[in-house]
């Protein structure tokens, strides 16, 4: 008897580690496409064991209130989660941050109302990092999400000082927090430090470009996975302190590979202001715009057709103007067409092409592109030199050679997909003028072996799909 | 409350390793599901509501309440919109099967 009366009183803690494990299988499991489904479950399952085990351990009185809330969160998660189109992935990734995040912070909220002023040093340094943590990945998220949404422009908002005011922003949530220390009974700085963190959340955020969401969507999710690990520590759970740290680690590794990709450092992705100089050159620059197009060549569709119809081997680059066209489905079927004309085709996915990490794959595997034939960049670079055609479809500062050799290019040193040394490069493209979001004229669009294809990359692709079949 | 310092160092070392093993982990995952990745670890960091679910079993006052509820929503959204998104998701990566199927049929000759 004694036995199982202690067995119960650990059940719950027993339910935790068993939670633990799931969650620790469920990433190791998402490693390859073979088990990632297997992987989910794994993880949506030990969320469940948690929930139960919680439910379990601390005897809830207000069971209505949490059926209430469940059924309301439940119902709005289902339905962003069906409802969304597959190219709209970034941003609900984004909106469901600024959720998480926003839930660790209330949590911490919560707790230094119920327990002011008595809070010791310790508690009340983690609870102040969780609560900043918290509620500027909140703001950032919310917009991450607008920019995406293209609700707000996706450009960087530049003004004088803006680094200056941010630190001060951030700065002062931090100060805050250390008299909150020393004094945890004084609420007006609590309240003060939540809204410093909230503002420097959409200052952060702001400041940097659509372009560069990849990264920022990876920090934020690094950024929500910590403060649930910090309530960890307030609240003394292992559970959270576990869960917390694997996505916390796991944001973080995929910011490093972005930021890997690009070249560039947190601090210049997160400061620098990347893509600002777009409109002064886009509008000042009007001459320069024009000496360009003179050296560009463009190709009809019907001129285009033939090149890849006749072609050994084409590799397709998308990016993301392909996600805006809704270009997928006609891109998977003029490689069917060129298939069965016998031309080997691939696909060459750069790590930062498109709005989050693994976008264009996602919306290559909704067209049913299968997925062997998509290939990372180190994997494929040595081929475009063997290849007859490199088809671009809505990618730009990712193809451009300036990066490899300009070093007065802002993307100088960014690994770029080097489609240039293709026999021919076809380039498709809303219209002749515009940069890329680096803000800069692309040179590959120049280069002796280039064409451009101008036209939404859908209608394009489908007039394609058209001519080539009629050969 | 009061955190003791012996509970701090157990959970520093806890986070440490279980940091270290979450970098392990997403090291090997293939580029390819970087996206399903991002949303999978999404829906767990809604392991927050555990920490709701705990504050509100001691909420007194109905403010604390009300925050402890609405962050279960928001966890919640979190929870069931990250899982069915990844599964959608995952459900989308194909192979090739008539490649697959071409290639037996090369055995076969």
């Amino acid at each position: 008897m004694t036995f199982i009366a202690s067995l119960a009183s650990v059940l719950p803690e027993l339910l935790y580690v068993l939670s633990a494990v799931l969650f620790i299988l469920s990433l190791r499991w998402m490693s390859e496409v073979k088990t990632s489904r297997r992987g989910n479950l794994a993880g949506a399952v030990g969320m469940l064991v948690a929930v139960i085990a919680t439910v379990f351990a601390v005897g809830l009185q207000q069971y209505s209130l949490v059926v209430l809330a469940l059924i309301i969160g439940g119902i709005a998660g289902a339905l962003m989660a069906l409802k969304m189109p597959m190219t709209a992935v970034p941003q609900r990734t984004a909106i469901s941050h600024a959720f998480g995040a926003l839930a660790a912070a209330l949590v911490g909220t919560a707790e230094f109302f119920h327990n002011t002023p008595n809070i010791d040093a310790f508690t009340m340094a983690i609870l102040g990092l969780e609560v900043i943590l918290g509620y500027l990945t909140f703001t950032g998220s919310i917009i991450a999400f607008l920019k995406l949404q293209e609700l707000i422009s996706g450009r960087p908002m530049i003004y004088p000082y803006r680094r200056v005011i941010s630190i001060l922003v951030l700065g002062g949530a931090l100060v805050a927090g250390i008299f909150l220390v020393l004094n945890p009974s004084t609420i007006w700085l609590f309240v003060l430090m939540v809204l410093l963190s909230l503002i420097f959340g959409k200052l952060l955020v702001l400041s940097i470009g659509a372009a560069d969401m990849p990264t920022v969507i990876a920090i934020l999710n690094s950024f929500a996975g910590l403060s649930a690990a910090g309530l960890g520590f307030v609240l003394n759970n292992k559970l959270l302190i576990v869960a917390g740290a694997l996505d916390g680690s796991s944001g973080f590794i995929l910011a490093l590979l972005m930021c890997k990709a690009m070249n560039r450092s947190f601090a210049n992705v997160l400061f620098g202001g990347f893509g600002s100089a777009a409109k002064a050159e886009g509008s000042g620059g009007s001459e320069g715009v024009h000496a360009v197009q003179k050296t560009m060549k463009s190709m009809d569709v019907e001129e285009a057709a033939p090149l890849l119809a006749y072609a050994r081997s084409v590799i397709i680059v998308p990016g993301y103007g392909m996600a805006v066209a809704q270009a997928q489905h006609a891109v998977h079927d003029l490689m069917d067409m060129l298939e069965a004309k016998g031309v080997k085709v691939h696909f060459a996915i750069h790590p930062v092409a498109g709005r989050m990490p693994g976008h264009m794959n996602v919306l290559l595997a909704e067209a049913d592109v299968p997925y062997e034939q998509l290939k990372e960049m180190d994997a494929i670079n040595h081929e475009f030199k063997h290849t007859d055609v490199a088809l671009v479809v809505g990618a730009n500062d990712i193809v451009n050679p300036a990066a490899t050799h300009n070093k007065g290019s802002p993307i100088y040193g960014m690994p770029i997909l080097k489609v240039h040394e293709a026999k021919t490069v076809l380039v498709i493209k809303r219209s002749p003028g515009g940069v890329g979001f680096a803000g800069i004229q692309n040179e590959l669009f120049t280069y002796p072996n280039t064409s451009m294809v101008y036209g939404d990359a859908k209608e394009v692709m489908n007039k394609l799909v058209q001519c080539v079949k009629e050969i | 409350m009061e955190m003791l310092a012996s509970d701090l160092i157990t959970n520093l070392l806890i986070f440490l390793l279980a940091s270290l093993l979450g970098l392990e982990l997403i090291r090997h995952v293939s580029k390819l599901l970087h996206t399903p990745l991002m949303s999978l670890t999404n829906a767990i960091s809604s392991v927050a509501m555990v920490a709701a679910l705990i504050v509100l079993s001691y909420a007194d006052r109905t403010f604390i309440v009300v925050l402890a509820v609405l962050a279960i929503a928001c966890a919640s959204t979190n929870a069931i919109g990250g899982f069915m998104i990844t599964e959608r998701i995952l459900r989308m990566f194909k192979r090739d099967d008539n490649k697959k199927n071409d290639s037996k049929r090369d055995d076969k000759k």
